[in-house]
């Protein structure tokens, strides 16, 4: 489903990516940990088309398409989803618009037929009480006031509605508590524990991983995939932390 | 006789298209306005074909007056209020500028608290792009006797390209010492990691600008007998620009 050949990427003039190689196939949970500063939340910015990063060098396909050719909400359309670290406040916009907009925008671009008001919000709905969010915080403005559990909750929320076929998780987990990772998590598996679906899982901790079990677990060290392993990695990067491992 | 025409060392024209400004000259008299004791005012001015509204507004004892004020159109578009208040009076304004291309679009307004327990507010969205110039000038005066007054306004301008231009300029001037005024002013431009949060959830570029200005200039014309062709009104404008 999503190819990543040697790539590399400078975010102004500093190499960030240098090398990266990674393979995902459709049906599978991918983890990459890694410590501060190796390029995880890089990946996934230049995965998602965010301005700013530079690609130097190497290539991705998602479903055999250039995902680099394309603009972000074409990725978004392609079935490409970023859940954000830090989910940004938008003042004004409600979320049901927003997302309403996105989600027909993408239908569009797919030449499907758009949803209608009440057909979005039974969907709203469906999802939102799925991740035991309350439907008003939903008509609100986008993320905010919200605490860093509702934003990472409220993006799940999202996942659900837009329903992806690949999903890069960027931190989801933190600033959650034990009873929103576990919501969370559930959120992750039952959206996208699928045979057509993929995630790919960036996070600093193993916690994560006891709810959403991976199948592959990928070390990121100085922009590169140093290791690759099963979840016992994972356990063994949290026993050992990066500095033994990292090669 | 007539008085010659203003040039850019009178304050209230100095951000003005001077030209567009002696073309139309001599201008007719303002339009005056005299809300009774007691009455409601309420008035709604889309300017969308480059002209210069002046309005004389005096809002009596107890009364209140609501502009709501759409300037999107023209070469050079102007709004010039003067609006002096009376005993308990109450004053709203919600303003949007939206300027493309080389247009000059100004709202000035002139405020005056002259007897006691008189309320305004006055909100003022400007949205320019192109090399377009917007401009607000907003003075409120509170006289001596003019003692709990509440007045605030509200003064935003985002530009969505180098090349345009926002003055914005609130003045105060208070004679009187048991007041509250208000005022907040800000120009910047659109957030851009709230454009590539949109577009990574599947906005095109231009989408999601508007939705970004439409939140911007939203809530301005809430309480408008026409707030709908208002919002309309602005949205189609927005469109053109992203």
């Amino acid at each position: 489903m999503l190819k990543i050949t040697n790539l590399h990427a400078n975010v102004g003039d500093k190499p960030i990516l240098k090398g990266l190689t990674l393979s995902i196939n459709a049906g599978e949970i991918h983890a990459i940990m890694g410590p501060n500063g190796a390029g995880k939340s890089t990946l996934g910015y230049v995965l998602s088309g965010r301005p700013g990063y530079e690609i130097t060098e190497g290539e991705v396909t998602f479903n055999g398409q250039n995902l680099l050719d394309l603009e972000p909400h074409e990725r978004a359309a392609a079935g490409l989803f970023l859940g954000f670290q830090y989910p940004v406040e938008i003042p004004g916009v409600s979320n049901v618009q927003f997302l309403r907009e996105a989600l027909n925008a993408q239908r569009k671009y797919r030449s499907d037929t758009p949803l209608s008001g009440a057909e979005f919000l039974k969907v709203a709905r469906e999802q939102a009480g799925a991740l035991s969010m309350d439907m008003d915080m939903l008509k609100r403005p986008v993320n905010v006031g919200f605490s860093g559990g509702e934003k990472k909750r409220n993006e799940m929320v999202q996942m659900g509605i837009i329903d992806p076929a690949l999903a890069i998780l960027d931190e989801t987990d933190s600033g959650l508590d034990i009873d929103a990772l576990r919501t969370v998590g559930d959120g992750i598996n039952r959206i996208m524990r699928k045979p057509d679906k993929a995630v790919l899982l960036i996070t600093h901790y193993q916690r994560l991983l006891d709810y959403v079990k991976p199948d592959f677990v990928h070390v990121l060290a100085d922009g590169r995939i140093t290791r690759s392993g099963g979840p016992e990695l994972a356990l063994e990067l949290e026993r050992d932390g990066y500095k033994e491992l990292a090669v | 006789m007539t008085m010659p025409a203003p040039t850019r060392h009178d304050e209230a024209w100095r951000y003005s298209d001077i030209a567009a400004v002696e073309a139309a000259w001599p201008l007719p008299a303002p339009e005056s306005i005299i809300v009774p004791a007691g009455g409601n005012f309420a008035r709604t001015i889309v300017q969308d074909n480059g002209a210069i509204h002046q309005l004389n507004i005096a809002i009596g004892k107890g009364a209140t007056a609501a502009i709501y004020i759409l300037n999107i159109g023209g070469d050079f578009g102007r709004v010039d209020l003067n609006v002096t208040l009376h005993e308990g009076a109450d004053f709203k304004l919600g303003a949007v500028q939206i300027g493309s291309n080389a247009q000059t679009l100004e709202i000035i307004t002139t405020v005056t608290h002259v007897e006691p327990n008189a309320t305004s507010s006055q909100i003022v969205r400007s949205v320019l792009a192109g090399t377009s110039t917007g401009s607000y000038l907003g003075k409120v005066s509170v006289a001596r006797d003019a003692q709990l007054t509440d007045s605030v306004q509200s003064v935003k301008a985002m530009l969505l390209d180098r090349s345009a231009t926002a003055n914005a300029k609130p003045e105060l001037e208070i004679y009187a010492d048991d007041v509250k005024c208000a005022h907040g002013c800000a120009i910047g431009e659109l957030d851009p990691m709230g454009l590539f949060y949109l577009q990574a959830r599947g906005l095109a570029p231009a989408d999601a600008k508007k939705l970004m200005l439409q939140a911007f200039v939203a809530g301005v014309f809430e309480g408008a007998a026409d707030e709908e062709m208002l919002i309309e009104a602005a949205l189609k404008k927005l469109g053109e620009l992203v």
